[in-house]
């Protein structure tokens, strides 16, 4: 599904990534650890196409296509969902004239009708219960007031709102409690499915534990050093880093 | 629906067939200023002497004053003798963006669709000869003969000087007198014509009145001069203006709008504003100057003031309000978007003279481009008013380092039981807000699109319906290229 070749990129002149290799098939969910600074959001915000880095050397290819070629928002429609480490307040706009824009973009996107406004309010109904979001959530402005806990399950909502191919989520686990972990990677547990994929970003094993990623990556330096199982992982939990820089030579 | 626009097209195209129809008449007034000009412009419109004398004492006045500079605005020189002050009103409409097919200017037609208008608008506003059509539509005159039966009067004001002086005499700058300020003068003393309504006791006027249907007052907008009366326990909803950005040549927009609000009596009155703005690097546009006031005369009488200004190339006005009427209640709310290098001084000036007076003012600024963007209001509370009450939220919105956004409220209270709040607040859209809405899917135009209506859906909320759909599309239209 996903294939990122030799990829370079910047932000303010200072080079990040310094050739990324990675693939993603169909159905797997790859997990990329590493210290802060390694690149880590570098990467899933180039993969959606943030303005601020730019890709000096090589290639992201999603399902055949170019993707660097492509706008945030054309990458969205063509399945790719980020979930922010830290999602922005839209004070004045409602969830739900929100999210209808975006679900109806996507369906303009594909060629078909934007949804009527009754079949839509029953779509966001049957999705909130995914990550047990409150309706007293959804009827406000966008993430407006929300707490850390509910951010991060509004953003596996609107996952389930608009079915993604491809999610990336990003340090979805920080500032989360127990109980709030578990309903948020629960809730992404549900929305899996055999033709989508994943990238979680995380410091800690605990999401990993719920989610059961096929492939671990470490990234460190701007480049992913060890690729291995879900011991992998494991070992990361008990012995940190140090082991596997010295194993690289960094 | 679908039947009348055939019908409409295929009146219109006919005329097509023909070529433009030019009226006989035509009439232009060399351009300058002068008595001379003030007594022709009356001789004209056949008006009677009083009428004459006040334009004659305005016109004098006015010699005697000199152009506001207060305002915080970069205003280009006028010059009052390149002027013409009389354009033919039998002529119908202005032939600047129907060219001599009687085609529309493709870019403005680009707009129309954008904001959705209606085929018979967009004639209208191109002007072609609608007027013909729309008089033998039978919508122009059911819809008088409806008013009819109430006893509302809905006409223009030259019919309203011919068919009802009386009334035209007791209101007429009762409400703002020539000497108010340097452009009431000038539209005291040349106005063209503008809207009357009358609406007797007790009457609900049943239908929005709008603008729209006085299609001649179109062409001769430049001082254009309305006046409502509402008497006791009626009520009326008027709405002004339109949503396309309508070129004009004159760019001199001197216009004033008096409401008097009697016992018990309810006015609402919106405005959608898209005047032509200037171009991409500020030059030219419409000046847009106006002088509104309400006088709130009865007990318990309202009136709430709705403006959406997006356009034009400098705004400056302040629909007012005296609220001389015990227990009479005023609503200010406005939108103002500038962009590009427009340029906005507006707000509201709110008089608390009788007891237990309330007003609300909510004034939403949104700047972007190089624009600059003030809200200035007055509240102003005098001995009389015992319990006064006032609630003011001003709030501006920067889209983009390089515009401006300013507020200037003054408060000037004389009575010590007066409760006034104000609050303020200045935002801006953030990166990181655009960028979450498009790795939604949402492209950047349309989420400021959402962002500024979001923010300015207070004010929106409070227009009636078609109008408000038609304010909604043109926040988004009237930003668009604003940021990146």
């Amino acid at each position: 599904m996903l294939q990122i070749n030799n990829l370079h990129a910047t932000i303010n002149g200072k080079e990040i990534l310094k050739g990324i290799n990675l693939t993603v098939r169909d159905g797997e969910v790859h997990a990329i650890m590493g210290l802060n600074g390694a690149g880590k959001s570098t990467l899933s915000n180039v993969i959606v196409g943030h303005p601020a880095y730019e890709v000096t050397k090589g290639e992201i290819i999603f399902n055949g296509k170019d993707l660097l070629k492509m706008s945030p928002e054309e990458r969205a429609h063509e399945g790719i969902f980020l979930s922010f480490q830290q999602p922005v307040e839209i004070p004045g706009v409602s969830m739900v004239n929100f999210m209808r824009a975006a679900l109806n973009a996507k369906r303009q996107y594909q060629g078909q009708d934007p949804l009527s406004a009754g079949d839509f309010l029953k779509l966001m109904r049957e999705k909130r219960q995914i990550v047990e979001l409150d309706s007293r959530l959804t009827s406000r402005s966008v993430n407006e007031g929300f707490s850390g806990g509910e951010k991060k399950r509004n953003e596996i909502f609107q996952m389930a709102m608009l079915e993604p191919t491809f999610s990336i989520l990003d340090e979805t686990d920080s500032g989360l409690d127990v109980d709030a972990l578990r309903i948020v990677a629960e809730g992404f547990n549900k929305l899996r499915t055999p033709k989508t994929s994943a990238i979680v970003i995380t410091h800690y094993q605990r999401l990993l534990d719920y989610l059961k990623p096929d492939i671990i990556h470490v990234l460190i330096g701007g480049m992913i050093v060890k690729t291995g199982g879900p011991e992998l992982a494991l070992e990361i939990e008990n012995r940190g880093f140090d082991w596997i820089k010295e194993e690289v030579g960094l | 629906m679908e039947e009348k626009n055939e019908f409409v097209r295929e009146v219109a195209e006919k005329k097509y067939q023909y070529g433009f129809t030019t009226d006989v008449q035509t009439e232009v007034i060399d351009k300058g200023l002068s008595e001379e000009v003030v007594r022709l412009i009356s001789e004209k419109k056949g008006e009677p002497d009083w009428l004459l004398e006040f334009r004659l004492k305005a016109y004098r006045h006015w010699l005697t004053m000199e152009q506001p500079t207060w305002g915080h605005l970069k205003m280009p020189e006028i010059n009052y003798q390149d002027i013409s002050y009389y354009a033919d009103p039998t002529k119908s409409g202005k032939s600047s963006d129907s060219g001599k097919s009687g085609e529309i200017d493709p870019e403005l037609m680009k707009t129309f669709d954008k904001l959705g208008i209606p085929l018979e608008e967009r004639m209208a506003l191109a002007g072609t000869a609608v007027d013909a059509v729309m008089d033998s539509v039978s919508v122009k005159t059911t819809f008088r003969e409806k008013l009819k039966e109430k006893g509302i009067i809905f006409c223009s004001i030259s019919e309203a000087v011919k068919e009802h002086p009386e009334l035209v005499r007791e209101y007429l700058g009762s409400v703002v007198p020539y000497k108010d300020n340097f452009f009431a003068a000038l539209n005291s003393a040349v106005f063209s014509d503008g809207s009357f309504v009358y609406i007797p006791k007790g009457v609900r006027c049943p239908m929005e009145l709008s603008t729209y249907f006085r299609i001649n007052a179109r062409g001769t907008g430049q001082f254009e001069r309305t006046l409502i009366v509402c008497d006791d326990d009626a009520y009326v909803s008027y709405l002004e203006g339109c949503t396309a950005p309508l070129r004009d040549e004159n760019q001199l927009h001197a216009a004033i709008v008096e409401i008097v609000v009697k016992e018990n009596a309810e006015v609402k009155y919106s405005t959608v504003q898209n005047w032509y703005p200037g171009d991409k690097d500020g030059k030219g546009g419409v000046l847009n100057l106006v002088t509104k006031r309400g006088h709130l005369r009865g007990r318990n009488s309202r009136l709430s003031w709705t403006q959406v200004e997006t356009g034009s190339a400098i705004t400056w006005k302040y629909p007012s309000c005296v609220l001389s009427g015990e227990g009479s209640q005023a609503e200010f709310y406005s939108v103002a978007v500038t962009n590009n290098y427009q340029q906005a001084d507006t707000g509201t000036k709110m008089i608390h003279i009788g007891k237990n007076t309330k007003s609300t003012i909510i004034s939403k600024g949104i700047s972007a481009g190089k624009s600059q963007n003030a809200y200035r209001g007055l509240v102003k509370v005098a001995k009389t008013a015992d319990n006064a009450r006032n609630y003011s939220s001003c709030d501006s919105l920067l889209l983009g380092s390089h515009c401006g956004a300013h507020t200037f409220p003054y408060m000037d209270v004389h009575n010590d039981t007066a409760v006034i709040e104000h609050e303020a607040t200045t935002s801006k859209i953030s990166e990181d807000q655009l960028f979450y809405c498009n790795q939604r899917g949402i492209n950047t135009e349309e989420a400021v699109s959402l962002i500024v209506n979001g923010y300015a859906k207070e004010v929106i909320n409070k227009l009636p319906m078609e109008f408000a759909v038609e304010a909604q599309k043109l926040l988004g239209v009237s930003l668009e290229g604003s940021v990146g």
